[in-house]
Formats: structure tokens, C-alpha cells, sequence
């Protein structure tokens, strides 16, 4: 059997759907994959999109977004989760594990809320302090529905890095689907590289469904008039003639 | 012993790669495709021994002791330390790259003969030495012993009164088991706790290969009886107590000397031989804790300072 061949077969054994070394099966580590991702964006979006909007809003210490963003990416992700179970202990290895993945998930949300906040035409912003728009109301208003699909961008990007890193959380005796990959290591050529690779295809399809569900919401979420570029170009060619297109691009 | 916490970064990367290759049943296998070739040279002059080790500090601290012995005796030796695991330095004591080697009865017994059943110190060490290929022999083994063993903190060995495994058999139900994640399957792991002291413990947690991870679950309650290694200063450290294995589920992994058999004078024999009557489990946790110590002294020390005080010239 070659490895595709072992991988499919671990995938679609029953018996690795109902139970693992210590207890249940794949569902449940997809359960509780899922609930590390979720709880560390959700930290992470409470602490980034707020000071994305304030610094892309005021343009103060814009130096943050770079200076944290980069520096934040360039962490390794497994020995900051080792440091920290043991200087925490490894009665806290969730909390341990959460700060870690918040850490990861913080440089794309930021980077795309400040981003998407600054990148908002100032003509715009003008026109909304024009109208006599509050500060609140510019930025509640204008500038965050106009960066939505920047900071939806950020979340997904966010979403994706963090389902693949919180793996590591099998590390520290934590579930999630990390579990198969460690394990499957540990058990070596007894059957273990399947699971590994089982473990890995099942974290990267994951990781896809979650960034479809995502794209879904985003589509649903955005302004129509925000829509990309290929959405509103099939909308121009149901109710515009060619002619008029070229004729309204020329001028 | 499976000191495997390095490879696990580089494993969860080659996980993410290993559906790009196909065929072998053991894509992560590491060993060299061939010891020896172009690269060994000519066999070493007879009259000189080089000392070889394996990637960890204890096998290293070995060979440096064995190097510093066979010195004082005016032998010249050649050292090629921290080689790397078994499957790399097994072959180069055959071609000649490396003559002798520190190594463990069990695990090398295992090396050789993968269906090899004996546990107990003398049977394990008996078996090796009928195992072993003419051109290598092992000389006396050692009392000291680096081997898995079952340990509880100091506090749950007096409120339990547990001495031996056996006596877990009443709270073995209550208690998680800290280990790493292989031991679940291991033959010397839950099922040999079933078959020889029939214990099953209520959970169990993965964690790491008797490292930092395990010592600190145990250390913190999160567990109460974890797997670590019979030599590691954290036992002593923390007041662990390692629970005897009367049964010996856990192989015998006395230190013995590995040398190829035409190196083995009877001048060398008697250092090593020396050497090992002398080194007891205990002296080995001493000087592991010495070698790990915040001014991470050089092994070639710690070896110098254990065999003046051991009497050995």
C-alpha cells in the first residue's frame, strides 16, 4: 500500500471516527480544533479590529501597526506555546495555547483593519464631516462599512493561519486535530505516518470549509457597491451596452 | 530511549509535505543511504580508538568518561561525538569510522533483533551478547541504568505508601498517567502495565519523551504518575520517586561499553570494565544534573572530575 492508498484507508476507518488514543474520535478533535481557533480570533479581533480602526482613523502610532504586525508574524509559533506552558504551568496549557494563537492571528487582523480604514478615499471622509457627520458616525458609518471587505479579508487570512497552527496544541497534551499528527509520529512506522498524513488532510480540509463559510459571509456582508470588481463588471454587462461602457471609460 | 523533542518541529512541517511522497512505508526515516563510502577512508591504525556517541548529553558525558580513562592508560584515542541516533553510528562501528561507543542493553538488543522478548538485566544482557556480530562485542555492562520507569512525586509515594508498581494496582483508577504519545500502544506501555501488574490507569495525558512537559505536569498535580527516565536530575530535583518494576516491564538498559572486537585489548577491556563497576544510576543523575547545570560545563570536565574522585588512573 502506498501512503495515499494508507491515508485513505485510515480516513475512512470507522473506528478512527469513534475513538482516538485518549477517547473520541475525529469529530471530536474537529470540535475542539474548532473551539481553539474560534475563542483565540475572537480575542484576537476584540483587540485588533478596535485599534486598527482607531489608529487607520486618527493616524496615530501607525508605527504600532507595522512594528507589532511584523514582529508579531516573526514569533514561532511552537516554542512561544513551550515557553509559555512552562513558565504558566501545564494545568493552564488552554490558556497557554490561546495567547498563542491570539499572537498569530492578530498582525492580519490589524493589518487589514488599519489598512482598510486608511485606504478609505478621503474625499469620502470629507464629504461625510461635510454632511455634518460626527466623528462616531464617520467612522460607524462610512469609513467601516467601506473597509469591511480589507478587515473580512484580515479575519480570513487570520482564520486560515490559526486552524493550521492550532495543531500545536497536541503538543502540550491538548485535543484538536494536532492530536493525529503528533501521535501519528510518535507511533512511527506502526501505522502513524497514515495518521500524520490523515491528521494533516484533515486540518487543510478543514482550514478550506472554514475559509469557504467565510467567503460566504463575506459576500453576504459586504455593500453591493463594494462588491470586487468581477461581481460589478457582471452586473455592468446585464444592464450596459458595450458601446456605453467604452464610451463612459474614454471620457 | 527515544529523545525525539528536537524532530518534532521538523515533523509537523514534513506531515504538511509527506502526501507529495509516496511509496515508503517510513517517509521520515533518516538513515544515511550509505555509511562509509567514499567518505570513511582507510580502517584507523590499530593502536588508536576512536570513541563515538550519540546526539544526546548522557551518551556524549559516556564517551568523554571512556575517552578520559583510556588516556590516563597512554592510549591514544580519537573523539567523534554527538553523531547522531543508533541508525546513523551502528554501521560506522563495523567500517571502522568509529570503534567504541557508549550504549544501553536494551534499546541496542531491540537495534539488532526487533523480536527480541528479554527484560530483565542478565537476560537482556545475555541475549545482546549472542545477538551482537562477530567483529563487535560488548565488555562488562554497568548497574547504572537509564530506562523508563513509572514516577510518582514524593507526596502521592507516602500518602499512597507506593514503593513498586504493584502498589498502584488499588489507585491506578484515579489517577492520569503522564507519558509520551506513543506509550498508550507501546509494548512496555499500557499493555504491559495490564499484563504484568494488572494496572489501568483512568486517563491519560501525551506529553513528551520523559521532558520538561511531563516533569512539570507531574511536578503540578496535572498528572500523578508520569513516565521518565531512571537518570534525569529533575527526579531528584523535585523529590520524585521512581517506583520499582519488579516485573521488569520496562527492558533493562544497563550502560555498557559497544566496542569492535579487534580494538578490544585486554589493557582496554580492563578501563571500561573499571569504569562500569563503578557507575551506579544514581552517580549518573549526579552527573547528569552537573552537565545540565546554568554554566553548562563541558562534558569532558564533568567526565575528568568524576573519574579522579572515582579513583580511576
Amino acid at each position: 500500500m502506498n501512503i495515499f492508498e494508507q491515508v485513505w484507508s485510515w480516513l475512512t476507518d470507522p473506528d478512527n471516527w469513534t475513538r482516538s488514543i485518549n477517547g473520541p474520535g475525529i469529530p471530536y478533535h474537529v470540535l475542539k480544533h474548532l473551539q481553539y481557533t474560534g475563542v483565540a480570533i475572537l480575542i484576537a479581533a476584540l483587540i485588533a479590529v478596535p485599534l486598527g480602526i482607531y489608529i487607520g482613523h486618527t493616524g496615530r502610532g501607525s508605527f504600532l501597526v507595522v512594528g507589532i504586525a511584523n514582529s508579531f508574524r516573526a514569533i514561532p509559533e511552537l516554542g512561544l506555546l513551550i515557553l509559555l506552558v512552562l513558565a504558566m504551568g501545564i494545568a493552564l496549557a488552554v490558556e497557554a495555547v490561546t495567547i498563542a494563537l491570539v499572537s498569530l492571528a492578530i498582525p492580519p487582523l490589524l493589518a487589514g483593519t488599519y489598512a482598510g480604514i486608511r485606504n478609505v478615499d478621503r474625499d469620502v471622509v470629507d464629504a461625510a464631516r461635510g454632511m455634518g457627520m460626527r466623528e462616531w458616525d464617520v467612522v460607524w458609518r462610512v469609513e467601516l462599512p467601506i473597509a469591511l471587505p480589507l478587515i473580512l479579508g484580515g479575519l480570513r487570512a487570520a482564520t486560515l493561519q490559526v486552524i493550521a497552527t492550532a495543531s500545536i496544541a497536541a503538543f502540550v497534551s491538548l485535543d484538536g486535530l494536532g492530536r493525529f499528527v503528533i501521535d501519528g509520529r510518535a507511533f512511527g512506522a506502526d501505522g502513524g505516518y497514515a495518521m500524520m498524513a490523515g491528521g494533516a488532510v484533515l486540518i487543510a480540509a478543514l482550514a478550506i470549509a472554514v475559509e469557504l463559510v467565510l467567503a460566504g459571509v463575506q459576500r453576504l456582508a459586504v455593500s453591493p457597491g463594494l462588491q470586487t470588481r468581477r461581481m460589478r463588471r457582471r452586473v455592468a454587462r446585464v444592464w450596459a451596452q458595450p458601446k456605453l461602457i467604452t464610451a463612459e471609460e474614454s471620457s | 530511549m527515544k529523545r525525539v523533542l528536537a524532530g518534532v518541529a521538523t515533523a509537523v512541517v514534513a506531515a504538511l509535505t509527506m502526501t507529495a511522497c509516496g511509496g515508503s512505508s517510513d517517509p521520515l526515516s533518516n538513515n544515511p543511504p550509505a555509511q562509509g563510502g567514499a567518505t570513511s577512508g582507510p580502517v584507523a591504525k590499530p593502536d588508536k580508538i576512536i570513541i563515538g556517541s550519540a546526539n544526546f548529553p548522557e551518551s556524549a558525558l559516556l564517551a568523554e568518561i571512556y575517552a578520559g580513562a583510556l588516556q590516563k592508560k597512554g592510549i591514544t584515542i580519537e573523539k567523534k561525538l554527538n553523531i547522531g541516533n543508533r541508525e546513523t553510528y551502528y554501521p560506522g562501528l563495523s567500517d571502522g569510522s568509529i570503534d567504541l561507543v557508549p550504549e544501553y542493553t536494551g534499546v541496542l538488543l531491540q537495534h539488532i533483533n526487533k523480536s527480541a522478548t528479554e527484560t530483565s538485566p542478565d537476560e537482556v544482557y545475555e541475549a545482546l551478547k549472542k545477538a551482537l556480530p562477530a567483529n563487535l562485542t560488548v565488555l562488562d555492562k554497568s548497574s547504572a541504568e537509564d530506562k523508563d520507569a513509572i514516577v510518582v512525586t514524593k507526596e502521592t509515594a507516602d500518602r499512597l505508601n507506593l514503593k513498586s508498581i504493584e502498589d498502584l494496582k488499588p489507585h491506578a483508577s484515579q489517577m492520569i498517567f503522564g507519558g509520551p504519545p506513543e506509550l498508550p500502544r507501546r509494548a512496555d506501555g499500557f499493555p504491559g502495565f495490564k499484563k504484568n501488574y494488572d494496572i489501568e490507569f483512568k486517563e491519560f495525558k501525551a506529553l513528551d519523551a520523559g521532558g520538561p512537559l511531563t516533569v512539570n505536569a507531574l511536578k503540578t498535580n496535572v498528572v500523578q504518575a508520569a513516565d521518565i527516565f531512571t537518570t534525569d536530575p529533575a527526579i531528584t530535583v523535585n523529590n520524585f520517586v521512581v517506583l520499582e518494576d519488579p516485573k521488569s516491564n520496562f527492558a533493562a538498559q544497563n550502560v555498557v561499553p559497544l566496542i569492535n572486537a579487534s580494538k578490544a585489548s585486554d589493557e582496554v577491556k580492563q578501563v571500561l570494565n573499571q569504569i562500569s563497576a563503578k557507575l551506579t544510576t544514581e552517580k549518573l543523575i549526579e552527573l547528569n544534573g552537573k552537565l545540565s547545570a546554568p554554566d553548562k560545563p563541558d562534558a569532558a570536565k564533568v567526565a575528568a572530575d568524576w573519574l579522579a574522585s572515582a579513583g580511576i588512573s
